[in-house]
């Protein structure tokens, strides 16, 4: 940490380490691992009320859930694959959404304060899990030839920037399409929580510099920057399962 | 706290936002894992059951409501085909009570008609025979006068009465014979 002489604690890189709450045969299990755990309990939790008993006539919490998934469902999934197509594709495409924007969403809920998918490890797992999908279905649905010819965008009517086109087409789907896919989210995630951060120590530390419009004005941007991460969560979940959707498109189209 | 941050930013110059730790990368992988298992197996097969439900139940009404639309509909066309057989019944029978009117009348008429002409073929006979016996009776009295102008003239000589009757008739019946040429 670099130190500027009025003493700000920036906040950095440090915002992101967490001690292990506590350790199991070298096993670290820190406050990220906590939340993602919880994660996974409130989704399965919600939608175990919301569907467990399930009724024609449904209840509130039945309503609510029906509409997340019916969101999901038919405005990304049908969408972007149909619906004869997409329907199997549904469960992975759900649990993704709910699953990323619960992560998200803990950025903003007080105690956790921190978004589990701005640490990497995270949207690494699942644009791993989408990846290996669309890999898979790709070689099972062209063969192996098919196969490069799809993520190269094979088109011999290009003629001679073919090549060209080919090594590009297959750098950027083979393999920086992973990694722009996980980092897309966790970006957006890290840069937020940094902000969330910052305004909220810069008011703390301005407030007790007796700097009170300052604490203000940075309290206010604390308050504006919360409003703006929730946006940012529900906007970064949906286009993290509309991407992981045209990938698996992209390996069900024929080629041309 | 100072060891405290010292420690962390000792940490944090051999840290790499971009690269993953194992442990979390397993604990990512569990806990997504039992997401989706949730949703696949059991919560999305559930809430699917109940919404193709829904789905039957919605269209079991809407097929009901056409099936009762239906039925309106043909007790409706029942009711009209009634209203207008009524109608045509009414219509009919108006018809037939004009006709049984007219024929009434009209055999009245010829009724009427039939009566007159008998009163006055009556009339007309009575009058022949009134006629008839009154020629009769004129031509015994013209005869009977004749004779006896013709007798008064001639003296008793045609007194004979034979044949003063002959001459007589003779006599009269050429002159109906030239009335009868005159008219």
């Amino acid at each position: 940490m670099s130190d500027n002489g009025c003493g700000f604690p920036a906040p950095g890189l440090n915002s992101f380490l967490f001690k292990p709450l506590f350790t199991v045969g070298g096993f670290e299990f820190n406050k990220v691992m906590l939340l993602a755990l919880v994660t996974t309990l409130v989704v399965v939790v919600f939608f175990s009320a919301a569907f467990g008993k399930a009724k024609v006539v449904p209840g509130k919490l039945q309503m609510v859930g029906e509409a997340g998934y019916d969101f999901v469902r038919r405005g990304i999934v049908y969408e972007t694959l149909g619906k004869r197509e997409g329907e199997k594709w549904v469960p992975l495409m759900v649990s993704l959404f709910f699953f990323v924007w619960l992560m998200n969403v803990w950025s903003v809920i007080p105690l956790a304060q921190f978004p589990v998918s701005s640490v990497i490890a995270f949207p690494m797992v699942l644009a791993a899990i989408v990846y290996i999908t669309w890999v898979a279905l790709t070689f099972k649905k062209h063969g192996f030839v098919g196969f490069f010819k799809n993520v190269t965008g094979y088109d011999k009517s290009l003629g001679a920037v073919l090549p060209l086109v080919m090594v590009i087409e297959f750098f950027s789907n083979l393999l920086v399409r992973p990694f722009t896919h996980a980092v897309r989210l966790f970006a957006n995630m890290f840069a937020g929580h940094l902000m969330l951060v910052m305004f909220t120590v810069a008011s703390w530390y301005l407030l007790n510099s007796w700097l009170v419009v300052g604490a203000g004005v940075s309290f206010l941007m604390t308050v504006a920057m919360i409003l703006f991460e929730l946006f940012v969560q529900a906007v970064q979940a949906y286009v993290f399962v509309l991407l992981a959707c045209s990938y698996i498109q992209g390996a069900l189209a024929e080629h041309h | 706290m100072i060891a405290n941050l010292a420690q962390l930013a000792a940490e944090e110059t051999k840290q790499n936002p971009l690269v993953p730790a194992g442990p979390e990368l397993l604990i990512g992988t569990i806990a997504f894992a039992i997401v989706f298992f949730f949703f696949w197996k059991k919560l999305l097969p559930n809430i699917n059951k109940v919404l193709e439900e829904r789905r039957a139940a919605i269209e079991g009404g809407i097929e009901e409501a056409d099936a009762m639309k239906v039925e309106a509909q043909s007790v409706l066309e029942q009711y009209k085909a009634q209203l207008a057989e009524a109608r045509h019944e009414a219509a009919r029978l108006r018809q037939e009570a004009q006709e049984q009117g007219a024929a009434l009348i009209a055999e009245m008429r010829a009724e009427g008609q039939r009566q007159r002409e008998e009163i006055v073929t009556a009339g007309h006979t009575q009058i022949e025979a009134d006629r008839k016996a009154a020629a009769q009776t004129l031509r015994q009295d013209v005869g009977k006068l004749a004779t006896e102008l013709a007798g008064k003239l001639v003296g008793e000589s045609l007194e004979d009465h034979a044949r003063q009757s002959r001459v007589i008739d003779r006599f009269l019946d050429e002159l109906e014979e030239k009335a009868e040429a005159t008219r």
